[in-house]
């Protein structure tokens, strides 16, 4: 038999036979391109610190899936980005002036505990990053929330040690919160712009935005979970959010302060842990909003979006069961008949 | 004597969610790790747990400010407790073995577990401790009910789910389900400090 070339045999694979150029390191690397001005805005409010920290962030996500692959002898797929925007991720939701140590454990609770123990990319339960996150924040409470003043001066060493807009929000009220940034303008300008206190990728929504409109450019992110997530959010904060009164709140401070842009375009939108059916993904991203608000008002801590994103990551496969798919051409057995 | 609805509704959110049995004070792990690994098991489960947790919590109320306070013997408190409940739990098993012997099947050795789990056992406990009136330890028993049924189906559709996954050799079954509980509970940490009660 003559020989044949290996590009010229007939691959027969299971359904879907989709041709298309679209494959998961494109869409990966595609992510970590749009977070890059987030991250740049990052740098450049915080310094070296921050570059530090999410350099370390990254090392060692790609480092920690390296080795526990190769340690497993399975295919290694550090190339295709995702250990790469899970610790981006992790990085970007550090604060700014965190020891060296603080990236590498949670990059390794990210990406050993939370996605290779459960069998790699496209079979964790949770989001890499969230968990990474949540696991610091509870493992160093006092290190996870020192938070720095942004100073555009990038060689500025020993920035000063202030609290994020939520923190103050929680602790003193609105009140002082319009004294630290003067008018109401300014504040929201303060906040879009990201010139405030907060982790390193978190605080400007316009360079996030931007990004997510790349996203939404190239159709790997709907619609669906940042609506919901950020709508169930708003009126929250405009129903409960105000003192003493109802329908009082500021929607628009709790919509551009902390993780809410980075968490519900970013984080929840994860191909992997979020819902798959469309409709499922509107009760996932109105669960992740209503419980972020409920943390932010009543809860314990004065950020709620990580946790609220892992604890929408528990009920995913039960949306996923409520909403499965019709199969076509399958009827349902008829109860009285199945009893005869 | 006014009923306070909102202490009330404190009281099962707070049992059910932000002090969850399961995942923040790690007590019935046996039952949630035994009957975890089906959806379907895990459904029948919640709803008996849910069912006996409230009748023992009531009974065990009865008997504790109707016997034992006048008595003064709350000093055998853990000890008539758990004789309540195992007496309960036995006659439940009887009833259902008749009447619904399907669902009795599927449960089994189960329900015997159930007199023995420490969740039902700690409700009558912290009743008594908090000095709760009836309806009160009743809202407490259906919170604590509720979380447990909640801890219950939220593993059970994840460990469905990783039945498919790609999980290493070691961690298959037992090992991954743990892992899988620590993180629910890292997640559930952030209910932490909603209710202070």
């Amino acid at each position: 038999m003559a020989e044949i070339k290996k590009e010229h045999q007939l691959t027969v694979s299971v359904s879907p036979h989709v041709k298309s150029e679209e494959t998961t390191s494109r869409i990966m690397w595609s992510v970590n391109l749009s977070l890059l001005p987030a991250a740049l805005i990052g740098a450049y409010f915080f310094g070296p610190r921050a570059v530090f920290a999410l350099t370390i962030a990254i090392i060692t996500a790609v480092l920690c899936e390296h080795l526990y692959q190769r340690g497993m002898k399975s295919k290694i797929t550090i190339n295709d980005g995702s250990a790469f925007l899970t610790g981006l991720l992790v990085g970007l939701n550090l604060p700014p002036s965190v020891p060296f140590y603080i990236p590498v454990i949670g990059s390794f609770v990210a990406i050993v505990i939370t996605k290779q123990l459960f069998g790699g990319l496209g079979f964790n339960v949770f989001n890499p990053a969230a968990a990474g996150r949540a696991f610091l924040l509870i493992s160093f409470p006092k290190l996870m929330t020192i938070w720095k003043e942004p100073t555009a001066a990038f060689v500025q060493m020993d920035a000063k040690t202030t609290a994020t807009p939520l923190g103050i929000l929680k602790e003193e009220g609105i009140a002082k919160l319009m004294e630290v940034f003067g008018d109401k303008t300014n504040l929201y300008t303060e906040l879009f712009m990201g010139h405030r206190a907060g982790s390193i990728g978190e605080t400007s929504t316009l360079a996030l935005l931007i990004g997510a409109a790349f996203l939404f450019y190239r159709g790997y992110i709907s619609w669906h979970i940042p609506v919901s997530f950020m709508g169930t959010a708003a009126a929250m904060a405009w129903v409960f959010g105000g003192k003493g009164a109802l329908f009082a709140g500021d929607p628009i401070i709790h919509l551009i302060s902390g993780g809410m842009i980075l968490g519900a375009f970013f984080m929840a939108t994860d191909y992997v842990t979020c819902p798959s059916v469309k409709k499922g993904q509107l009760i996932f991203g109105a669960g992740c909003g209503f419980l972020t608000m409920l943390i932010r008002l009543k809860g314990g801590y004065p950020e709620g979006v990580m946790f609220a994103i892992l604890i929408m990551n528990c009920f995913t496969p039960i949306i996923d069961r409520g909403f499965k798919t019709k199969v076509f051409g399958f009827k349902k057995p008829d109860s009285k008949e199945t009893k005869k | 004597m006014a009923l306070d609805f909102t202490k009330l509704m404190e009281l099962i959110i707070s049992a059910s969610l932000i002090n969850n049995f399961v995942f923040t004070r790690f007590l019935g792990l046996c039952i949630f790790f035994g009957v975890s690994k089906k959806m379907e098991t895990a459904v029948g489960m919640s709803i008996t747990f849910t069912a006996v947790m409230m009748i023992s919590a009531s009974l065990s109320w009865l008997i504790f400010n109707y016997v034992m306070v006048p008595l003064d013997i709350t000093f055998l408190k853990i000890i008539v407790f758990i004789g309540v409940v195992a007496g309960f739990v036995q006659a439940s098993d009887t009833i259902m073995r008749k009447v619904a012997p399907g669902l009795y099947y599927k449960l089994g050795i189960y329900l015997a577990l159930i007199s023995t789990n420490c969740i039902i056992l700690a409700v009558p406990l912290i009743n008594a401790g908090e000095k709760y009136s009836f309806i009160e330890s009743l809202a407490f028993g259906l919170g604590s009910g509720l979380g447990f049924a909640l801890a219950l189906i939220i593993m059970a559709s994840i460990r469905e789910k990783l039945e498919l996954a790609e999980v290493p050799a070691p961690f298959k079954g037992l090992p991954m389900a743990f892992i899988v509980t620590g993180l629910i509970a890292l997640a559930f940490t952030g209910f932490s400090g909603l209710i202070t009660l």
